[in-house]
């Protein structure tokens, strides 16, 4: 099996097309398949994620067939040893999220002791003064991460995006782990995998966890808000609610009742603790944001303030997903826990410094240029792969607005091999591990979502542009 | 349990039941349309659109003009046709989305699966040659829906609003499908029963799943009352109005019990339910039976509405 690319870190092979350790029990078994039950059962796992109506829906597109996201054969392997790295970093990176947010929004510690400046919150919308002084049940900023992470080498793992707000995913990471258990049973015999079926018992344990004082001991409701059957991620959130034993609810759903946010049941009206909410910080309130928003609660966060209800994850968290905020993320992990950051970042040039605009018009065609609030990929320059005209419609837009752009180098993403019809061929991936946080402390799940760009040579792993998905290991000591 | 979950299970189960008790009907009248000549066979497809509600949008896209291939295309998946029995399939995935949580993965993938045939089936006009598979993969669908929630749900709310939606829905259509034909079980027109009439009073049986039912239990003898007294008023039989509500009535006392109280649709059900203890069919001719099936119907609707009412379905 041949399938390095010269230029990129192959996480199968070395460079002398020996088969990493990692993948050594895979590739023994791999070799011992014959290629058209693979290719068959790719087929097999379509049709079944068909039926099973695992699905995504593309907006903007009213006719558009619910689409599948294509999910490969191949998995993509870590070592028991890198993921203790990996898990280190992440904790470290998620500990430091919450004791920004919790700064953010109180004394602003940062911000006077001058690591960070004043302009990045000024007028930045992310930023909720609503929830200045305002300390969420449990002291949890961020209930669920899901940080974006990417791998350059080796040992060369860096943060892409934080994803603080609502990380979606995690039920392809679920799904993805049952298909390759009813397709390849015998494989998980030969190789031993971290388990990670437990996520949504975890996820509610660690919601019940933060519940809100008006709880008062009793057993915590947990609802998970949804905007409905047409958002892109319905299903989702109706597989978690439903894994979780929790309610999925709509805004229609709900309403303050004595202080409390009531979801209208057959018996009447009964009181939530924890909404683990799906729907973004400007349609949650219509009182309060949106006034046109009919997919969350009037009056929230007056009962959210008032200690009625645990918002997760709190509003104002997306503040952390803001890509000016990002690229000051080492001095906040180091501000924060007084430790050198164990995960990097990708090293980011702020467009509203004038040196570094400088540097990136210059190099632009190398770059890969992202809205500061931005997200999902869209909106994003990629220099290698585009035309003179589209470089020259972006550099004027940089211009007009350089406080709206940051600029990273094209990395070039580590690979992992898909199943093409030519056999494995690599293919750039990047890595979501799923983070909890509650008073009791960081639960990561072992592994992740692997997004996979499935054309070659292509970067991007979206799955809104044409990205794929695999199940992601961690290989048990 | 939350009301509009209740609400997406109790319509999910009418449009599943009413899609089958459509195929039912255009199975029917198909066969009746084929022993007859040209005019006749008109009058049985339009006799057909008046039974599902559907002249208007109908006689609006085709004008007064009756063919079997336009009546079942336009019933089966015309775009125009908002209560096509593609639209009833897509809403009742649409709902079965809604309450994912509430079904199991083998309902769901029952309706799903069952969609997704169905709505390739459906991609192209379908021709008198594929009517009957295409009939025969709505029913499908909606056996296998019920089998799996027989085999796989919890007997708890859930399960009972499903039924209720289930029974409404089925003791709605086979009253619509008697308030249509009354005038050929008549005895005005006769009581010796010419062949047309038999042929006629089959067809009734036919639309209802119910003709080999009633030969077995009748020794092959046809007669226009014993017909209506085995549609409304035979408990053994799963369509007919008394079967419906008995159900009805059970699944509404589960809730009560479950609930630790009755409501008042509980009290709107036990006198739409009385009379089928107390009537007799002699009586019930004697009445009208336009007149019985009317209010059969009007009540139906208000039990209806009272069940979602009672249980917050809506706001």
């Amino acid at each position: 099996m041949k399938t390095t690319s010269p230029s990129s870190y192959d996480e199968m092979l070395n460079s002398d097309g020996s088969v990493r350790s990692a993948y050594a029990g895979y590739c023994q078994w791999y070799d011992e398949q014959a290629p058209d039950l693979l290719r068959r059962k790719g087929s097999e796992a379509e049709a079944f994620f068909r039926r099973t109506g695992i699905t995504f829906n593309v907006y903007g597109n009213e006719d558009a067939e619910e689409r599948l996201i294509p999910f490969d054969m191949v998995p993509r392997i870590i070592t028991a040893q890198q993921w203790r790295k990996l898990s280190r970093g992440i904790e470290q990176r998620v500990r430091a999220l919450n004791a920004f947010l919790h700064d953010l929004y109180h004394r602003q510690e940062i911000v006077r002791s001058g690591r960070l400046p004043a302009r990045l919150l000024k007028g930045n919308v992310a930023f909720l003064p609503e929830m200045v002084g305002f300390t969420p049940p449990g002291g949890v900023y961020t209930h669920i991460v899901g940080i974006d992470l990417v791998r350059t080498g080796e040992d060369d793992f860096m943060v892409l995006e934080d994803n603080a707000r609502t990380p979606s995913g995690v039920s392809y990471m679920l799904e993805n782990r049952e298909t390759m258990m009813a397709m390849f049973p015998e494989l998980f015999t030969r190789v031993r995998v971290r388990e990670v079926s437990d996520y949504p018992r975890r996820l509610a344990r660690s919601l019940a966890a933060c519940a809100p004082p008006a709880c008062d001991g009793k057993k915590p409701v947990v609802a998970v808000l949804t905007p409905g059957i047409y958002n892109s991620a319905y299903f989702e959130h109706a597989f978690l609610a439903d894994q979780m034993g929790a309610e999925l609810v709509e805004g229609s759903d709900l309403r303050v009742e004595n202080g409390r946010i009531a979801m209208r049941t057959t018996r009447g009206y009964t009181p939530i603790d924890v909404l683990y909410r799906r729907v973004d910080d400007e349609y949650l309130d219509p009182l309060t944001f949106n006034p046109n928003s009919v997919l969350g609660v009037s009056g929230i966060m007056d009962v959210y303030r008032a200690g009625g209800i645990t918002i997760a994850n709190a509003p104002g968290t997306g503040i952390c997903d803001d890509k000016a905020i990002y690229s000051f993320m080492p001095e906040i992990v180091e501000f924060y826990t007084g430790e050198k950051p164990i995960l990097q970042n990708v090293p980011t040039w702020r467009c509203a410094e004038p040196e570094s605009l400088k540097y990136v018009l210059d190099n632009l065609a190398e770059l890969v240029v992202k809205e500061v609030h931005g997200s999902g990929g869209y909106g994003m320059l990629i220099g290698p792969t585009s035309s003179r005209k589209e470089l020259a419609a972006f550099e004027a837009k940089l211009r007009a607005k350089p406080e709206n752009y940051i600029a990273q180098p094209t990395l070039s993403l580590s690979t992992v091999p898909i199943l093409t019809k030519a056999g494995l061929a690599p293919r750039h991936v990047d890595l979501r591990p799923f983070v909890l946080v509650s008073p009791n402390g960081i639960d990561i799940t072992p592994g992740g979502l692997t997004r996979v760009a499935l054309k070659k040579g292509s970067l991007v792993v979206n799955s809104s542009q044409g990205g794929g998905t695999k199940d992601s290991w961690v290989l048990d000591d | 349990m939350l009301g509009r979950s209740a609400n997406g299970i109790f319509w999910l189960f009418r449009y599943l039941e009413r899609a089958e008790n459509i195929s039912r009907l255009i199975e029917a009248g198909f066969r009746m349309a084929l022993t007859r000549d040209a005019a006749d066979a008109s009058d049985e497809w339009r006799s057909l659109i008046v039974t599902l509600g559907l002249r208007p949008g109908y006689e609006a896209r085709y004008g007064l003009e009756y063919t079997g291939a336009h009546v079942f295309n336009y019933i089966l998946r015309d775009k125009d046709n908002p209560g096509s029995v593609l639209a009833m399939t897509e809403m009742a995935r649409t709902n079965a989305r809604m309450v994912r949580g509430g079904i199991t993965r083998e309902v769901w993938e029952s309706v799903n699966d069952g969609w997704m045939k169905l709505k390739e089936a459906l991609a192209r006009p379908v021709t008198e040659t594929r009517l009957g598979d295409v009939l025969d993969l709505v029913r499908r669908q909606s056996t296998q829906v019920r089998g799996a929630m027989e085999g796989t749900m919890l007997r708890n709310e859930i399960y009972n609003f499903a039924r209720l939606g289930s029974f409404i829905e089925r003791a709605d259509n086979t009253a619509r499908i008697l308030d249509v034909k009354y005038y050929v079980l008549l005895p005005s027109i006769s009581y010796v029963g010419s062949s047309l009439d038999n042929v006629q009073w089959e067809n009734v049986l036919r639309s209802v799943a119910g003709e080999r039912a009633y030969r077995w239990l009748n020794a092959g003898r046809m007669d226009p009352r014993g017909i209506a007294e085995f549609l409304i008023l035979d408990g053994r039989f799963p369509r007919s109005l008394a079967f419906c509500y008995s159900k009805l009535r059970s699944n509404l006392a589960s809730l009560a019990r479950e609930y630790g109280g009755e409501m008042h649709s509980h009290e709107i059900l036990r006198d739409a339910d009385c009379q089928f203890h107390q009537a007799t069919i002699d009586a019930i001719f004697e009445q009208g039976l336009h007149e019985f099936i009317g209010t059969f119907i009007r009540n139906n609707t208000t039990l209806a509405l009272q069940i979602q009412r009672d249980y917050r379905f809506i706001d």
